[in-house]
Protein backbone atom coordinates (compact mmCIF):
# COMPACT_ATOMS: atom_id res chain seq x y z
CA UNK A 1 0.00 0.00 0.00
CA UNK A 2 1.26 3.47 -0.75
CA UNK A 3 1.75 6.16 1.85
CA UNK A 4 -1.43 7.87 0.73
CA UNK A 5 -3.74 4.88 0.98
CA UNK A 6 -2.20 3.80 4.29
CA UNK A 7 -2.64 7.32 5.65
CA UNK A 8 -6.20 7.55 4.33
CA UNK A 9 -7.05 4.21 5.92
CA UNK A 10 -5.51 5.27 9.22
CA UNK A 11 -7.25 8.63 9.23
CA UNK A 12 -10.56 6.93 8.39
CA UNK A 13 -10.06 4.68 11.42
CA UNK A 14 -9.30 7.69 13.62
CA UNK A 15 -12.41 9.43 12.29
CA UNK A 16 -14.52 6.41 13.20
CA UNK A 17 -13.13 6.65 16.75
CA UNK A 18 -14.46 10.22 17.14
CA UNK A 19 -17.89 9.49 18.53
CA UNK A 20 -19.01 13.13 18.48
CA UNK A 21 -17.99 13.57 14.85
CA UNK A 22 -19.80 10.38 13.84
CA UNK A 23 -22.94 11.54 15.58
CA UNK A 24 -22.75 14.92 13.87
CA UNK A 25 -21.98 13.64 10.39
CA UNK A 26 -24.16 10.53 10.24
CA UNK A 27 -26.53 10.61 13.22
CA UNK A 28 -27.77 14.20 13.21
CA UNK A 29 -29.01 14.52 9.60
CA UNK A 30 -30.78 11.16 9.74
CA UNK A 31 -32.36 12.00 13.09
CA UNK A 32 -33.42 15.36 11.68
CA UNK A 33 -35.24 13.93 8.66
CA UNK A 34 -36.86 11.18 10.75
CA UNK A 35 -37.98 13.66 13.42
CA UNK A 36 -39.55 16.07 10.94
CA UNK A 37 -40.73 13.28 8.67
CA UNK A 38 -42.94 11.93 11.45
CA UNK A 39 -44.83 15.23 11.74
CA UNK A 40 -48.27 14.57 10.17
CA UNK A 41 -48.72 16.31 6.85
CA UNK A 42 -45.07 17.27 6.57
CA UNK A 43 -44.58 14.93 3.63
CA UNK A 44 -46.93 17.06 1.52
CA UNK A 45 -45.78 19.99 -0.58
CA UNK A 46 -45.48 23.10 1.60
CA UNK A 47 -46.64 26.46 0.25
CA UNK A 48 -44.17 28.30 2.54
CA UNK A 49 -41.27 26.31 1.05
CA UNK A 50 -41.89 27.19 -2.60
CA UNK A 51 -44.02 24.07 -2.90
CA UNK A 52 -41.28 21.68 -1.78
CA UNK A 53 -42.22 18.60 0.25
CA UNK A 54 -41.42 19.33 3.93
CA UNK A 55 -39.36 16.20 4.44
CA UNK A 56 -37.45 16.81 1.21
CA UNK A 57 -36.67 20.34 2.37
CA UNK A 58 -35.42 19.03 5.74
CA UNK A 59 -33.28 16.44 3.92
CA UNK A 60 -31.56 19.27 2.03
CA UNK A 61 -31.10 21.09 5.31
CA UNK A 62 -29.51 18.01 6.87
CA UNK A 63 -27.11 17.76 3.94
CA UNK A 64 -26.17 21.43 4.28
CA UNK A 65 -25.52 20.98 8.02
CA UNK A 66 -23.21 18.04 7.33
CA UNK A 67 -21.23 20.00 4.74
CA UNK A 68 -20.96 23.05 6.98
CA UNK A 69 -19.98 21.23 10.14
CA UNK A 70 -17.38 19.08 8.37
CA UNK A 71 -15.95 21.90 6.28
CA UNK A 72 -16.14 24.85 8.62
CA UNK A 73 -15.60 23.21 12.01
CA UNK A 74 -14.06 19.77 11.42
CA UNK A 75 -11.46 20.71 8.81
CA UNK A 76 -9.90 23.72 10.60
CA UNK A 77 -10.04 22.03 13.99
CA UNK A 78 -8.23 18.85 12.97
CA UNK A 79 -5.75 20.49 10.60
CA UNK A 80 -4.98 23.18 13.19
CA UNK A 81 -4.30 20.49 15.78
CA UNK A 82 -2.13 18.45 13.44
CA UNK A 83 0.01 21.50 12.83
CA UNK A 84 0.18 22.62 16.45
CA UNK A 85 0.98 19.15 17.76
CA UNK A 86 3.73 18.62 15.20
CA UNK A 87 2.03 15.76 13.36
CA UNK A 88 2.73 17.58 10.08
CA UNK A 89 6.31 18.37 11.08
CA UNK A 90 7.00 14.76 11.93
CA UNK A 91 5.74 13.64 8.52
CA UNK A 92 8.02 16.26 6.98
CA UNK A 93 11.06 14.14 7.84
CA UNK A 94 9.65 10.95 6.32
CA UNK A 95 9.54 9.95 2.69
CA UNK A 96 5.85 10.92 2.77
CA UNK A 97 4.98 14.61 2.48
CA UNK A 98 2.78 16.31 5.10
CA UNK A 99 0.64 17.31 2.10
CA UNK A 100 -0.20 13.63 1.69
CA UNK A 101 -1.79 13.65 5.14
CA UNK A 102 -3.88 16.72 4.29
CA UNK A 103 -5.01 15.08 1.04
CA UNK A 104 -5.81 11.84 2.86
CA UNK A 105 -7.84 13.70 5.49
CA UNK A 106 -9.80 15.74 2.96
CA UNK A 107 -10.51 12.56 1.00
CA UNK A 108 -11.78 10.75 4.11
CA UNK A 109 -13.99 13.67 5.12
CA UNK A 110 -15.34 14.16 1.61
CA UNK A 111 -16.16 10.46 1.45
CA UNK A 112 -17.92 10.70 4.85
CA UNK A 113 -19.98 13.63 3.56
CA UNK A 114 -20.99 11.69 0.45
CA UNK A 115 -21.96 8.64 2.53
CA UNK A 116 -24.01 10.84 4.84
CA UNK A 117 -25.79 12.43 1.85
CA UNK A 118 -26.54 8.98 0.44
CA UNK A 119 -27.93 7.90 3.83
CA UNK A 120 -30.24 10.92 3.98
CA UNK A 121 -31.51 10.30 0.46
CA UNK A 122 -32.08 6.62 1.25
CA UNK A 123 -33.85 7.26 4.56
CA UNK A 124 -36.33 9.82 3.21
CA UNK A 125 -36.98 7.60 0.20
CA UNK A 126 -37.56 4.41 2.19
CA UNK A 127 -39.24 5.83 5.29
CA UNK A 128 -41.24 8.72 3.86
CA UNK A 129 -41.51 7.94 0.14
CA UNK A 130 -39.76 11.17 -0.77
CA UNK A 131 -38.53 10.74 -4.35
CA UNK A 132 -34.79 10.62 -4.91
CA UNK A 133 -33.40 13.88 -6.35
CA UNK A 134 -35.02 14.25 -9.73
CA UNK A 135 -32.20 16.17 -11.39
CA UNK A 136 -29.71 13.61 -10.11
CA UNK A 137 -26.71 14.88 -12.07
CA UNK A 138 -27.21 18.46 -10.89
CA UNK A 139 -27.77 17.19 -7.36
CA UNK A 140 -24.46 15.31 -7.31
CA UNK A 141 -22.67 18.31 -8.81
CA UNK A 142 -24.25 20.58 -6.17
CA UNK A 143 -23.10 18.31 -3.35
CA UNK A 144 -19.59 17.97 -4.76
CA UNK A 145 -19.22 21.72 -5.27
CA UNK A 146 -20.66 22.29 -1.79
CA UNK A 147 -18.01 19.99 -0.32
CA UNK A 148 -15.25 21.62 -2.36
CA UNK A 149 -16.22 25.19 -1.44
CA UNK A 150 -16.80 24.60 2.29
CA UNK A 151 -13.69 22.45 2.69
CA UNK A 152 -11.64 25.10 0.90
CA UNK A 153 -12.94 27.78 3.26
CA UNK A 154 -12.13 25.50 6.22
CA UNK A 155 -8.61 24.99 4.88
CA UNK A 156 -8.20 28.73 4.51
CA UNK A 157 -9.21 29.17 8.15
CA UNK A 158 -6.60 26.59 9.14
CA UNK A 159 -4.02 28.24 6.89
CA UNK A 160 -4.23 31.73 8.35
CA UNK A 161 -4.91 30.88 12.01
CA UNK A 162 -1.95 31.29 14.35
CA UNK A 163 -2.70 28.12 16.34
CA UNK A 164 -5.18 25.28 16.82
CA UNK A 165 -7.54 27.35 18.98
CA UNK A 166 -7.56 30.16 16.46
CA UNK A 167 -8.13 27.73 13.66
CA UNK A 168 -11.16 26.16 15.32
CA UNK A 169 -12.35 29.61 16.43
CA UNK A 170 -12.33 31.06 12.92
CA UNK A 171 -14.20 27.96 11.78
CA UNK A 172 -16.97 28.50 14.31
CA UNK A 173 -17.13 32.22 13.47
CA UNK A 174 -17.77 31.28 9.85
CA UNK A 175 -20.12 28.45 10.75
CA UNK A 176 -22.93 30.41 12.40
CA UNK A 177 -23.36 33.25 9.86
CA UNK A 178 -23.17 30.71 7.05
CA UNK A 179 -25.87 28.60 8.71
CA UNK A 180 -28.00 31.68 9.36
CA UNK A 181 -27.73 33.24 5.91
CA UNK A 182 -28.07 29.90 4.13
CA UNK A 183 -31.50 29.51 5.75
CA UNK A 184 -30.79 26.69 8.16
CA UNK A 185 -32.46 28.43 11.11
CA UNK A 186 -35.43 29.70 9.09
CA UNK A 187 -36.13 29.28 5.37
CA UNK A 188 -34.82 31.84 2.90
CA UNK A 189 -38.45 32.16 1.74
CA UNK A 190 -39.08 34.13 4.97
CA UNK A 191 -36.03 36.38 4.56
CA UNK A 192 -35.83 39.93 3.27
CA UNK A 193 -34.54 40.30 -0.28
CA UNK A 194 -31.22 41.73 0.96
CA UNK A 195 -30.62 38.86 3.36
CA UNK A 196 -31.53 36.34 0.73
CA UNK A 197 -29.13 38.02 -1.68
CA UNK A 198 -26.35 37.94 0.92
CA UNK A 199 -27.08 34.30 1.63
CA UNK A 200 -26.72 33.43 -2.05
CA UNK A 201 -23.13 34.60 -1.94
CA UNK A 202 -22.18 32.28 0.90
CA UNK A 203 -20.95 28.84 -0.13
CA UNK A 204 -23.50 27.18 2.14
CA UNK A 205 -26.38 29.31 0.84
CA UNK A 206 -25.59 28.44 -2.76
CA UNK A 207 -25.16 24.79 -1.83
CA UNK A 208 -28.55 24.58 -0.14
CA UNK A 209 -30.31 26.35 -3.03
CA UNK A 210 -28.67 24.08 -5.58
CA UNK A 211 -29.47 20.96 -3.54
CA UNK A 212 -33.12 21.97 -3.05
CA UNK A 213 -33.64 22.90 -6.68
CA UNK A 214 -32.05 19.78 -8.12
CA UNK A 215 -34.02 17.62 -5.69
CA UNK A 216 -37.27 19.14 -7.00
CA UNK A 217 -36.07 18.51 -10.55
CA UNK A 218 -35.26 22.14 -11.34
CA UNK A 219 -31.92 22.91 -12.98
CA UNK A 220 -30.06 24.93 -10.33
CA UNK A 221 -29.32 28.53 -11.30
CA UNK A 222 -25.77 28.71 -12.77
CA UNK A 223 -24.86 31.45 -10.31
CA UNK A 224 -25.24 29.02 -7.39
CA UNK A 225 -22.80 26.61 -8.98
CA UNK A 226 -20.54 29.46 -10.03
CA UNK A 227 -20.45 30.95 -6.54
CA UNK A 228 -19.50 27.58 -5.03
CA UNK A 229 -16.84 27.01 -7.67
CA UNK A 230 -15.45 30.49 -7.04
CA UNK A 231 -15.25 29.89 -3.28
CA UNK A 232 -13.55 26.55 -3.89
CA UNK A 233 -10.97 28.01 -6.26
CA UNK A 234 -10.26 31.28 -4.47
CA UNK A 235 -10.27 29.98 -0.90
CA UNK A 236 -8.39 26.88 -2.02
CA UNK A 237 -5.71 28.90 -3.78
CA UNK A 238 -5.33 31.27 -0.83
CA UNK A 239 -5.13 28.33 1.58
CA UNK A 240 -2.40 26.74 -0.53
CA UNK A 241 -0.58 30.07 -0.72
CA UNK A 242 -0.67 30.89 2.99
CA UNK A 243 -0.65 27.47 4.62
CA UNK A 244 2.02 27.12 7.28
CA UNK A 245 3.28 23.64 8.04
CA UNK A 246 4.44 24.38 11.53
CA UNK A 247 3.44 26.44 14.50
CA UNK A 248 5.41 29.68 14.62
CA UNK B 1 37.45 9.12 2.59
CA UNK B 2 33.80 9.94 2.24
CA UNK B 3 31.89 10.88 5.35
CA UNK B 4 28.35 9.93 6.15
CA UNK B 5 27.69 13.49 7.23
CA UNK B 6 29.57 16.51 5.94
CA UNK B 7 28.68 19.96 7.21
CA UNK B 8 30.64 22.99 6.03
CA UNK B 9 29.91 26.53 7.13
CA UNK B 10 26.27 25.76 7.92
CA UNK B 11 24.47 29.01 8.71
CA UNK B 12 20.85 29.70 9.55
CA UNK B 13 19.56 33.19 10.29
CA UNK B 14 16.31 34.36 11.80
CA UNK B 15 15.55 38.03 11.33
CA UNK B 16 19.16 38.79 10.39
CA UNK B 17 20.48 37.03 13.49
CA UNK B 18 22.57 33.93 12.91
CA UNK B 19 21.16 31.18 15.11
CA UNK B 20 23.61 28.72 13.56
CA UNK B 21 26.76 30.56 12.58
CA UNK B 22 29.04 28.77 10.15
CA UNK B 23 29.51 25.41 11.80
CA UNK B 24 31.57 22.67 10.16
CA UNK B 25 32.11 19.05 11.08
CA UNK B 26 31.87 15.60 9.65
CA UNK B 27 30.68 12.29 11.00
CA UNK B 28 32.03 8.90 10.11
CA UNK B 29 29.92 5.82 9.54
CA UNK B 30 28.93 4.04 12.74
CA UNK B 31 29.81 6.97 14.95
CA UNK B 32 27.63 8.40 17.66
CA UNK B 33 28.15 12.11 17.22
CA UNK B 34 26.96 14.38 20.01
CA UNK B 35 25.81 17.96 19.72
CA UNK B 36 25.92 19.44 23.18
CA UNK B 37 25.03 22.89 24.38
CA UNK B 38 22.69 24.99 26.46
CA UNK B 39 19.15 25.84 25.42
CA UNK B 40 19.15 28.33 22.56
CA UNK B 41 22.64 27.39 21.36
CA UNK B 42 21.23 26.42 17.96
CA UNK B 43 21.50 22.65 18.34
CA UNK B 44 18.00 21.83 17.16
CA UNK B 45 18.11 24.36 14.33
CA UNK B 46 21.40 22.94 13.09
CA UNK B 47 20.06 19.40 13.13
CA UNK B 48 16.79 20.44 11.48
CA UNK B 49 18.79 22.00 8.62
CA UNK B 50 20.55 18.66 8.27
CA UNK B 51 17.25 16.76 8.26
CA UNK B 52 15.80 18.97 5.55
CA UNK B 53 13.13 20.35 7.87
CA UNK B 54 14.63 23.84 7.62
CA UNK B 55 16.44 25.48 4.74
CA UNK B 56 19.94 26.69 5.53
CA UNK B 57 20.93 30.21 4.52
CA UNK B 58 24.55 29.38 3.75
CA UNK B 59 27.05 26.55 3.81
CA UNK B 60 27.04 22.99 2.55
CA UNK B 61 25.38 19.92 4.00
CA UNK B 62 25.71 16.39 2.65
CA UNK B 63 24.05 13.47 4.37
CA UNK B 64 24.84 10.13 2.73
CA UNK B 65 26.03 12.22 -0.19
CA UNK B 66 22.63 13.91 -0.54
CA UNK B 67 21.83 17.59 -0.08
CA UNK B 68 18.80 17.88 2.24
CA UNK B 69 17.85 21.13 0.53
CA UNK B 70 17.43 19.68 -2.94
CA UNK B 71 17.25 15.94 -2.38
CA UNK B 72 15.10 15.79 0.75
CA UNK B 73 12.76 13.15 -0.57
CA UNK B 74 15.51 10.64 -1.32
CA UNK B 75 17.29 11.49 1.90
CA UNK B 76 14.18 10.93 4.01
CA UNK B 77 13.96 7.33 2.83
CA UNK B 78 17.37 6.66 4.37
CA UNK B 79 17.33 8.59 7.63
CA UNK B 80 15.32 8.29 10.83
CA UNK B 81 14.41 11.25 12.97
CA UNK B 82 13.14 11.77 16.47
CA UNK B 83 11.98 15.35 16.84
CA UNK B 84 11.96 17.18 20.11
CA UNK B 85 8.39 18.41 19.89
CA UNK B 86 6.19 16.38 17.62
CA UNK B 87 3.17 14.49 18.85
CA UNK B 88 1.05 11.93 17.07
CA UNK B 89 -2.70 11.75 16.64
CA UNK B 90 -4.25 11.14 20.07
CA UNK B 91 -6.42 8.25 18.98
CA UNK B 92 -3.71 6.49 16.98
CA UNK B 93 -2.71 3.21 18.62
CA UNK B 94 0.95 2.33 19.16
CA UNK B 95 0.77 -0.61 16.76
CA UNK B 96 -0.93 1.48 14.10
CA UNK B 97 1.65 4.24 14.40
CA UNK B 98 4.51 1.82 13.80
CA UNK B 99 2.69 0.04 10.99
CA UNK B 100 1.87 3.39 9.36
CA UNK B 101 5.40 4.73 9.54
CA UNK B 102 6.83 1.39 8.40
CA UNK B 103 4.70 1.73 5.25
CA UNK B 104 6.50 4.97 4.35
CA UNK B 105 9.86 3.29 3.77
CA UNK B 106 11.13 0.99 1.03
CA UNK B 107 12.85 -1.46 3.42
CA UNK B 108 11.25 -1.11 6.84
CA UNK B 109 12.34 -2.91 9.99
CA UNK B 110 10.04 -5.45 11.63
CA UNK B 111 7.87 -3.18 13.75
CA UNK B 112 6.81 -6.05 16.02
CA UNK B 113 10.42 -6.55 16.99
CA UNK B 114 10.79 -2.82 17.66
CA UNK B 115 7.73 -3.00 19.91
CA UNK B 116 9.44 -5.73 21.93
CA UNK B 117 12.84 -4.10 22.02
CA UNK B 118 11.53 -0.74 23.17
CA UNK B 119 9.28 -2.23 25.82
CA UNK B 120 6.04 -1.28 24.12
CA UNK B 121 4.62 -4.74 23.38
CA UNK B 122 2.15 -4.50 26.26
CA UNK B 123 1.04 -1.09 24.97
CA UNK B 124 0.57 -2.12 21.31
CA UNK B 125 -3.18 -1.51 21.49
CA UNK B 126 -2.98 1.67 23.56
CA UNK B 127 -3.85 5.01 22.00
CA UNK B 128 -1.09 7.59 21.81
CA UNK B 129 -3.02 10.02 24.00
CA UNK B 130 -3.12 7.46 26.81
CA UNK B 131 0.64 6.80 26.90
CA UNK B 132 2.91 8.14 29.63
CA UNK B 133 5.68 10.56 28.75
CA UNK B 134 8.29 7.82 28.82
CA UNK B 135 6.21 5.51 26.67
CA UNK B 136 5.68 8.28 24.11
CA UNK B 137 9.40 8.94 24.05
CA UNK B 138 10.19 5.27 23.44
CA UNK B 139 7.59 5.19 20.66
CA UNK B 140 9.25 8.22 19.03
CA UNK B 141 12.61 6.43 19.10
CA UNK B 142 11.06 3.28 17.67
CA UNK B 143 9.45 5.37 14.89
CA UNK B 144 12.84 6.90 14.11
CA UNK B 145 14.21 3.38 13.62
CA UNK B 146 11.27 1.75 11.82
CA UNK B 147 12.54 2.67 8.36
CA UNK B 148 15.85 0.82 8.88
CA UNK B 149 17.72 4.13 8.55
CA UNK B 150 21.41 4.53 7.81
CA UNK B 151 21.56 7.72 9.85
CA UNK B 152 19.43 8.48 12.90
CA UNK B 153 18.94 11.94 14.38
CA UNK B 154 17.83 11.91 17.99
CA UNK B 155 16.91 15.23 19.57
CA UNK B 156 16.82 15.07 23.37
CA UNK B 157 16.72 11.30 23.36
CA UNK B 158 15.95 10.67 27.02
CA UNK B 159 13.74 13.63 27.95
CA UNK B 160 10.85 12.35 30.03
CA UNK B 161 12.49 9.03 30.85
CA UNK B 162 13.16 7.85 34.38
CA UNK B 163 16.76 6.93 35.36
CA UNK B 164 16.27 3.22 34.73
CA UNK B 165 14.76 3.80 31.33
CA UNK B 166 17.56 6.24 30.44
CA UNK B 167 20.19 3.57 31.07
CA UNK B 168 18.21 1.01 29.08
CA UNK B 169 17.83 3.53 26.24
CA UNK B 170 21.56 4.21 26.18
CA UNK B 171 22.24 0.48 25.90
CA UNK B 172 19.79 0.17 23.03
CA UNK B 173 21.27 3.17 21.19
CA UNK B 174 24.73 1.64 21.57
CA UNK B 175 23.30 -1.52 19.97
CA UNK B 176 21.87 0.52 17.11
CA UNK B 177 25.30 1.99 16.50
CA UNK B 178 26.94 -1.41 16.69
CA UNK B 179 24.75 -2.51 13.81
CA UNK B 180 26.51 0.12 11.66
CA UNK B 181 23.99 2.95 11.93
CA UNK B 182 25.36 6.46 12.33
CA UNK B 183 23.75 8.37 15.16
CA UNK B 184 23.55 12.13 15.70
CA UNK B 185 22.55 12.86 19.25
CA UNK B 186 21.40 16.29 20.36
CA UNK B 187 21.51 16.63 24.10
CA UNK B 188 22.00 18.91 27.03
CA UNK B 189 22.76 16.02 29.37
CA UNK B 190 26.49 15.64 30.09
CA UNK B 191 26.21 12.10 31.40
CA UNK B 192 24.37 10.98 28.29
CA UNK B 193 26.91 12.46 25.92
CA UNK B 194 29.82 11.15 27.96
CA UNK B 195 28.34 7.68 28.04
CA UNK B 196 27.28 7.37 24.43
CA UNK B 197 29.16 9.68 22.10
CA UNK B 198 32.34 8.90 20.21
CA UNK B 199 32.81 12.57 19.46
CA UNK B 200 31.08 15.70 20.67
CA UNK B 201 30.64 19.19 19.29
CA UNK B 202 29.92 21.77 21.95
CA UNK B 203 27.70 24.43 20.46
CA UNK B 204 27.56 27.88 21.93
CA UNK B 205 25.61 30.79 20.43
CA UNK B 206 25.49 29.02 17.10
CA UNK B 207 29.20 28.24 16.93
CA UNK B 208 31.28 25.20 17.74
CA UNK B 209 33.17 26.01 20.91
CA UNK B 210 34.97 22.66 20.98
CA UNK B 211 34.91 19.37 19.11
CA UNK B 212 36.62 16.22 20.34
CA UNK B 213 36.06 12.89 22.01
CA UNK B 214 34.51 13.26 25.48
CA UNK B 215 37.86 12.26 27.01
CA UNK B 216 39.71 14.66 24.73
CA UNK B 217 37.42 17.48 25.77
CA UNK B 218 38.07 16.69 29.41
CA UNK B 219 41.83 16.72 28.79
CA UNK B 220 41.91 19.84 26.67
CA UNK B 221 39.70 21.73 29.07
CA UNK B 222 42.55 21.59 31.57
CA UNK B 223 40.07 21.56 34.38
CA UNK B 224 41.55 20.68 37.76
CA UNK B 225 40.39 17.55 39.46
CA UNK B 226 41.34 15.53 42.49
CA UNK B 227 42.54 12.02 43.17
CA UNK B 228 42.04 10.80 46.73
CA UNK B 229 43.37 7.61 48.24
CA UNK B 230 44.59 6.01 51.46
CA UNK B 231 48.10 4.54 51.11
CA UNK B 232 48.41 1.22 52.89
CA UNK B 233 52.17 1.72 53.29
CA UNK B 234 54.17 4.74 54.46
CA UNK B 235 54.30 7.37 51.71
CA UNK B 236 56.13 10.67 51.45
CA UNK B 237 53.25 12.27 49.64
CA UNK B 238 55.15 15.45 48.76
CA UNK B 239 57.40 13.39 46.49
CA UNK B 240 54.38 12.92 44.21
CA UNK B 241 54.37 16.66 43.56
CA UNK B 242 57.15 16.26 41.03
CA UNK B 243 54.92 14.23 38.68
CA UNK B 244 53.67 16.03 35.57
CA UNK B 245 50.36 17.85 35.78
CA UNK B 246 50.14 17.92 39.54
CA UNK B 247 49.46 21.26 41.18
CA UNK B 248 49.00 20.35 44.83
CA UNK B 249 49.34 17.45 47.24
CA UNK B 250 47.89 17.40 50.72
CA UNK B 251 47.20 14.91 53.48
CA UNK B 252 44.49 14.80 56.10
CA UNK B 253 44.95 11.96 58.52
CA UNK B 254 45.47 8.85 56.43
CA UNK B 255 43.94 10.31 53.28
CA UNK B 256 46.10 11.84 50.58
CA UNK B 257 44.59 14.28 48.06
CA UNK B 258 46.38 15.07 44.80
CA UNK B 259 45.08 17.91 42.63
CA UNK B 260 46.09 18.48 39.03
CA UNK B 261 45.16 18.77 35.39
CA UNK B 262 45.35 16.44 32.42
CA UNK B 263 45.84 12.72 32.77
CA UNK B 264 47.89 12.89 35.98
CA UNK B 265 45.83 10.22 37.73
CA UNK B 266 47.52 7.54 35.66
CA UNK B 267 50.93 8.93 36.62
CA UNK B 268 49.98 8.83 40.30
CA UNK B 269 48.76 5.25 40.23
CA UNK B 270 51.79 4.17 38.17
CA UNK B 271 54.12 5.82 40.65
CA UNK B 272 52.35 4.12 43.56
CA UNK B 273 52.62 0.79 41.80
CA UNK B 274 56.31 1.35 41.16
CA UNK B 275 56.81 1.93 44.86
CA UNK B 276 54.62 -1.09 45.56
CA UNK B 277 52.21 0.95 47.65
CA UNK B 278 48.61 -0.17 47.57
CA UNK B 279 46.13 2.69 47.36
CA UNK B 280 42.89 1.96 49.17
CA UNK B 281 39.64 3.89 48.67
CA UNK B 282 40.96 5.39 45.41
CA UNK B 283 38.56 8.02 44.08
CA UNK B 284 38.75 10.43 41.19
CA UNK B 285 36.63 13.51 41.67
CA UNK B 286 35.63 16.22 39.25
CA UNK B 287 37.09 14.64 36.14
CA UNK B 288 33.99 14.77 34.06
CA UNK B 289 32.64 16.33 30.92
CA UNK B 290 30.62 18.51 33.24
CA UNK B 291 33.63 20.31 34.66
CA UNK B 292 35.30 20.30 31.25
CA UNK B 293 32.24 22.00 29.81
CA UNK B 294 32.40 24.73 32.43
CA UNK B 295 36.11 25.19 31.77
CA UNK B 296 35.62 25.32 27.98
CA UNK B 297 32.62 27.59 27.84
CA UNK B 298 33.08 29.53 31.04
CA UNK B 299 29.63 28.70 32.26
CA UNK B 300 27.61 25.79 33.49
CA UNK B 301 25.01 24.11 31.36
CA UNK B 302 22.08 25.07 33.51
CA UNK B 303 22.34 28.81 33.02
Amino acid sequence: MTGFSRLALTEAKLFLREKAALLGVFGLPVALVIGFGLIPGFSDPQKSLSGQIGTEYIAGLGIAIVLASLGLTGVPMVIGQYRERGVLRRLGVTAVRPLTLLTADLTVWAASALISVAMVVAVVRLAFHVPVPRAAGWFILAVVLGIASLFAVGMLAAAVAPNARGSAGIGWLLFFPNMFLAGIYFPTEDMSATMRQAGNFTPLGSALHAVRDSWMGIDPRPEYLGIMAAWALIAGALAARFFRWEQA
Amino acid sequence: MTWVIEVTGLTKRYGGQAVVDGISFHVDQGEIFGILGPNGAGKTTAVECMEGLRRRDAGQVRILGLDPKTDGHRLHQRIGVQLQQAQLQDRLKVREALELYASFYPHPADWRELLERWGLAAKAGTKFGKLSGGQKQRLFIALALVGNPEVVFLDELTSGLDPGARRATWDLIAQVRNSGVTVVLVSHFMDEVEELCDRVAILERGRIAALDTPAGLVDSAGAQYRVRFRPLAPLDEQSLGALPGITAVSRRGEQVTVTGTGDFAAAVTAELARRQIVAADLRIEGRSLDSAYVALTGRSMDT
